[in-house]
């Protein structure tokens, strides 16, 4: 058994830094590369795009990215694991053969994860006594069910354990938790017991510390952030996990950020309800047990952490297409410059009233002055201010409607207040909002699959 | 005497659906003693008119010298349905940490 292991954070989401794999597996030594792409938002994305394309539906930047680090982690005995699969894992899974054959490694093992789509179970699974109830509102799937445009269990760590025992090099999945990413290597490398809940708790923190990359190392640092040394080179998180269940968080020396015990406690209490019942499928951990000591040199030391027995349950995110959204913005100028896009709103409001249009929401925002926090910015010098820029929104179930609102925001610039600009990107586009049924499904109704894809020499 | 809570505390904040979370972290144990007594569910509440409209839930981290708040109803409908410019939350953080407490009242 190793005495230690070193997990490094590549992706905090898709569309994160595209170099920081590559500089995660190349700076220093690590074990893991974990990758998380997967919003919920992202899910329902991927799924359009499989519709409309059977071998799409996982991150595109995948492929590309592996063709640049899979010969390099191939050569280091660096494993990779990462929820990019989106909701076609094993296509994704084809692409990265079809790189490594270019790449001629000639031996490769590759482990997809699947049976978290449960979009085509969704009768079955009623049937079964499950109605898939709103975790919000109590509220019944049965009026929804046919609209779905995804539904997904998120797996933990296990079905991944399982894969790295097969031997795989990569693992590929679809939704699986964030954490889980980062705790099944501990697992599966300390051989620890999955009963042990404080084991489970503390590979899964860690997994909460890594999960949103750089937002741990100094990135996005509410603290004094002024003191984050050379962002414009941010080293990305690694996770040093140790058998008994510490872990030391740090990233690779030279690189820019920092580790200290503010930086990380800003993550850990990123995105958390009760701290005391952080709930994923392999445990409950237990956030207000934590201990953080910083070690200097960018080293803090995470340990101590309580967990509990994991619930009977999986959650479920289910998605379904519910009207459209669009939002326009133009900038008005000193002098006036507030009075001015005030004055705009008003006139816009009133054309989309004369036009007899429907919205459920017509949203406001002057940027410069009151987008962020509403009600608690101070006032401004009115006769002062530089610029501004109005943000109108809309919502609407009529695809019409919204798509006129868009045709409505030029106009102004012509036949309102005057000194304005900043309308270069054309008309604002009616976009689809994807909304979204948290539910809870007894982990007894669906069954996570390896899958294991080789190429041998 | 009053003291602004963003000289005593950094945080962080995110999206949970239509709620928000916001995590506020003394830098030091004085300040945690301070935010643990100062910042009530109540005060919250109030600081976020207009902008929380549903029931604040709080929750104690001392090892970390911290509070979670949660701000339910906040996120003009969340996900991809909110219009807010920051339909996540990002920024209420440093809204909270706007607040002035009067440490002797």
């Amino acid at each position: 058994m190793k005495d230690k292991i070193r997990i490094a954070s590549g992706q905090g989401f898709w569309g994160d830094l595209i170099d920081a794999p590559f500089h995660q597996v190349t700076k220093g030594k690590v074990d893991y590369l974990v990758m998380d792409y997967l919003a919920e938002v992202t899910m329902s994305i991927l799924q359009k795009q499989k519709i409309r394309n059977p071998v799409l539906g996982y991150a595109r930047d995948l492929p590309d990215l592996l063709k640049r680090i899979l010969p390099i982690c191939m050569d280091k005995g660096v494993k990779i694991i990462t929820n990019g699969g989106g909701v076609n894992p094993v296509a994704c899974a084809d692409a990265i053969l079809g790189i490594a054959v270019k790449s001629n490694i000639n031996k490769l093992t590759i482990a997809v994860i699947l049976g978290d789509d449960i979009r085509d179970n969704i009768n079955e699974i009623i049937s079964a006594g499950c109605e898939l109830n709103n975790m919000d509102s109590g509220e019944s799937i049965l009026h929804y069910k046919d609209k779905l445009v995804s539904a997904n269990v998120y797996f933990g760590a296990s079905p991944i354990v399982e894969a790295l025992k097969k031997g795989a090099d990569v693992v590929i999945t679809g939704r699986t938790t964030d954490t889980g990413l980062t705790l099944a290597p501990m697992i599966y490398e300390f051989d620890w017991d999955k009963n042990n809940y404080n084991l489970m708790a503390a590979g899964t923190i860690a997994g909460h510390i890594l999960e949103c990359g750089a937002q741990s190392s100094g990135g996005n640092f509410l603290g004094d952030w002024k003191s984050v040394d050379n962002m414009a080179e941010i080293g990305f998180p690694i996770a040093e996990a140790y058998p008994n269940g510490e872990v030391i968080i740090t990233k690779h020396p030279g690189t820019g950020g920092k580790v200290t015990f503010e930086t990380v406690a800003e993550q850990l209490l990123y995105e958390i309800a009760d701290p005391s019942a952080y709930i994923t499928p392999d445990c409950v951990a237990d956030f207000s047990s934590i201990k953080l000591q910083d070690l200097g040199n960018d080293k803090v030391r995470v340990y101590d952490i309580k967990g509990k027995e994991a619930t009977a349950f999986y959650k479920v995110s289910c998605s379904y297409a519910d009207g459209y959204t669009a939002s326009g913005s133009l900038t008005y100028s000193w002098p006036d410059a507030l009075s001015k896009a005030r004055a705009a709103d008003q006139i816009l409001r009133k054309r989309l009233d004369n036009l007899g249009l429907k919205f459920d929401e017509i949203r406001t925002e002057f940027i410069g002055y009151n987008s962020t926090h509403g009600p608690l910015s101070v006032k401004i010098d009115e006769d002062n201010i530089n610029e501004i820029m109005l943000r109108v929104a809309v919502r609407s179930k009529e695809y019409e409607s919204v798509k006129r609102f868009g045709m409505e925001i030029a106009p102004l610039i012509l036949t309102g207040p005057p000194s304005v600009t900043g309308f270069a990107g054309g008309r604002p586009r009616p976009s689809e909002i994807i909304a979204y049924w948290p539910a809870l499904i007894p982990k007894k109704l669906v069954r996570p699959e390896v899958k294991i894809l080789e190429l041998k020499q | 005497m009053k003291i602004r809570l963003l000289d005593i505390a950094h945080g962080r904040s995110g999206d949970k659906g239509d709620a928000a979370n916001v995590g506020i972290i003394a830098y030091d144990d004085k300040g945690y003693e301070i935010i643990k007594k100062y910042l009530t569910k109540e005060r919250v509440k109030k600081h976020f008119d207009g902008i929380c409209f549903g029931e604040v839930e709080r929750y104690e981290l001392p090892n970390l010298r911290a509070l979670n708040f949660i701000l339910n109803k906040t996120l003009g409908g969340g996900g991809t349905v909110s219009l807010k410019l920051d339909a996540q939350g990002k920024t209420l953080a440093a809204a909270l940490l706007r607040m002035e407490i009067d440490i002797n009242e």
